[in-house]
């Protein structure tokens, strides 16, 4: 079964069209990627998802309709909106206290443990926690439910460096098993894609690329070439060029990775990277048209 | 969460065996409204604080409670009745009017804060619906509040009582008028009875006003839950030159004319006499503002779904 499965899914606000018909299936046991510029509407498709917001189109979220049937989809699903959310007066025991008594697939004792790695301490109340812990925190509680799909939008902004590496990798070492899912949206790209198993983009409402992260690597290419080299690269239609060190660094998109390797070094591209080809060149040519 | 420990501490590898599947609405709603007291510390700090004011005031009076006792013999029974209550009663008054303010308070706050500190979203995640939060944030001016002024005032009144007598007896002064004019029992039933029927069920519209405000206003509730009612009440006297709305509200807050005591207003809650609680069980007053709270509350059960983040 699909965890996440829409169809023509709309959204609008007044005039401005947030999601723009989108179609998206997410299978169980993945871990997914929502990448797009700002006001692209990745909170709107996840709000939508959570049943935080009414939407037009087909929509099912382990298999029931977010909006309908939020009150029963949300035992099986949890989410940490961005950094700001938990309530500044609460204190850590009350947030356990809280959860064991309201929520059925609450362990206390793994939050327990999880708190246990951390100086955060159990008298402590929100608003005394530095901007890490109370995500710390916040990513305790929600490791500690037993959910099928966990949903993190912006879970790292405003953190530092040493938060948001340890962030993805408790993520990855103490929660994650191939019967739970994650979608996760955030512009620090770089540091997800080692963990990411599926790649989305999404700009103006639209998804533009949906593909798994092998698939990815197979699809994108980068090639680093001597100013020689530069003007046969360019026949070959790359969808990004820059220059660093007086080389060109062109990516590519579906050629020939032996073709590429005889005119100069091939790897594979960042995230970042393949979004500025791919959203940038999207950008260029609606501005074209506007011309 | 230091990713280089990769052993787990206690038992998080038991985390395979299902949690207990189900848990009662009893049980949601229970720890929401504690998750109010939590939140709200007002609640009982407030009125404690008011009770502590009373007992530091009262001690000082004590000073002058025996030439009062002996002055109050001379009286007739009724005016030594009246001097004897009144601090008992002004006691009670004023706690009373505390844990008013603080419901109201509460009321303008619980529905606005959890959206304005986005905390909503975080409450939002866990398998609580819309209804009960509501209901457990009305239930704390309906049931709460009365139950800790009923709480809070009878202790009061006994320390108060304690107080007089050790000081009375002290000075040889009879303590027989204090208590035989001082049927604690009788009093605490009829406060008991007028916090239900008056704050609980005759202000509930005004409660289930402010949480509908509360819950809908984009900022400002305070303003929002005034403005409307005297812009009503404006718009009635300039077009018609009547104040039925005016003296509909008037009569609300008062305690109403087919209130729960015929003396609701005066506080002097000594008698069962006055009360008339089959007369305010049938009232139509009551069941009107009943209803109304229900749809009050149903809007803002409504609005909590459709409401997102300020």
């Amino acid at each position: 079964m699909a965890c996440i499965e829409a169809h023509g899914l709309r959204k609008t606000f007044g005039t401005t069209v947030a999601l723009d018909g989108v179609n998206l299936r997410v299978e169980e046991g993945r871990i997914l990627g929502l990448i797009g510029p700002n006001g692209a509407g990745k909170t709107t498709a996840l709000n939508a998802i959570l049943g935080l917001t009414q939407y037009q189109g087909e929509l099912k979220v382990l298999g029931r309709d977010p909006w309908t049937e939020r009150d029963l989809l949300v035992r099986d699903v949890c989410f940490i909106a961005d950094v700001a959310v938990l309530p500044r007066w609460l204190r850590v025991s009350q947030a356990l206290d809280y959860l064991a008594g309201v929520h059925p697939r609450f362990d206390r004792a793994k939050a327990e443990g999880f708190l246990a790695k951390t100086n955060i301490m159990r008298t402590s109340k929100v608003r005394e926690l530095s901007k890490g812990m109370v995500v710390q925190l916040h990513l305790a509680l929600v490791m500690a439910i037993d959910a099928k799909l966990l949903v993190l939008d912006e879970p790292t902004l405003g953190l530092d460096i040493l938060y948001r590496k340890q962030f993805y990798d408790s993520l990855l070492n103490d929660y994650f098993d191939c019967s739970r899912t994650i979608v996760v949206t955030t512009h620090q790209v770089e540091e997800v894609q080692h963990v990411l198993t599926d790649l989305m983009f999404i700009n103006r409402g639209r998804i533009v690329l949906d593909c798994s992260m092998e698939e990815f690597e197979r699809r994108y290419v980068e090639l680093t070439v001597h100013p020689e080299q530069v003007a046969a690269a360019r026949a070959l239609k790359p969808i990004l060029e820059r220059q660093v060190f007086g080389r060109g660094v062109l990516l590519f998109d579906q050629v020939d990775r032996q073709q590429l390797a005889s005119l100069g070094e091939v790897r594979t591209p960042s995230i970042a990277d393949v979004f500025v080809g791919v959203i940038g060149n999207q950008a260029g040519q609606a501005q074209g048209a506007a011309r | 969460m230091n990713p280089q420990s990769n052993a787990m501490p206690e038992a998080p590898l038991d985390s395979q065996v299902p949690a207990p599947a189900v848990i009662s609405a009893t049980r949601r709603m229970y720890w929401s409204v504690r998750r109010e007291l939590w939140e709200s510390r007002s609640i009982y700090i407030a009125p404690l604080a008011v009770a502590a004011l009373i007992l530091v005031g009262f001690l000082i009076s004590t000073v002058h409670l025996p030439d009062k006792m002996r002055g109050a013999l001379a009286l007739n029974p009724m005016q030594q009745h009246e001097l004897i209550q009144q601090p008992y009663n002004f006691a009670a008054l004023l706690i009373m009017g505390t844990t008013f303010i603080v419901a109201v308070f509460y009321c303008l706050d619980a529905l606005y804060g959890e959206r304005r500190d986005r905390s909503i979203l975080f409450w939002k995640s866990l398998p609580v619906s819309d209804l009960t939060t509501v209901l457990s944030k009305a239930s704390i001016p309906l049931v709460i509040l009365p139950l800790v002024t009923f709480a809070i005032t009878v202790v009061t009144q006994w320390i108060m009582l304690l107080l007089s007598t050790a000081v009375l007896l002290g000075s040889g002064v009879s303590v027989a008028p204090l208590w035989s004019h001082l049927p604690l029992w009788h009093m605490s039933l009829m406060l008991l009875y007028h916090l239900l029927a008056i704050h609980g069920l005759w202000y509930a519209p005004i409660f289930g006003w402010l949480l509908l405000v509360s819950g809908w206003a984009p900022r400002a509730p305070f303003l929002w839950a005034g403005l409307p009612l005297l812009a009503i009440g404006v718009v009635e006297k300039i077009a018609f030159n009547t104040a039925h709305f005016a003296a509909m509200l008037g009569n609300r807050i008062g305690g109403g004319s087919g209130g729960a005591a015929s003396t609701a207003g005066s506080m002097s809650m000594d008698s069962l006499t006055q009360l008339a609680p089959v007369q305010f069980l049938i009232s139509p007053g009551l069941w009107i503002g009943l209803a109304i709270t229900a749809a009050f509350l149903a809007a803002a059960v409504r609005l909590r779904r459709y409401r997102e983040p300020i």
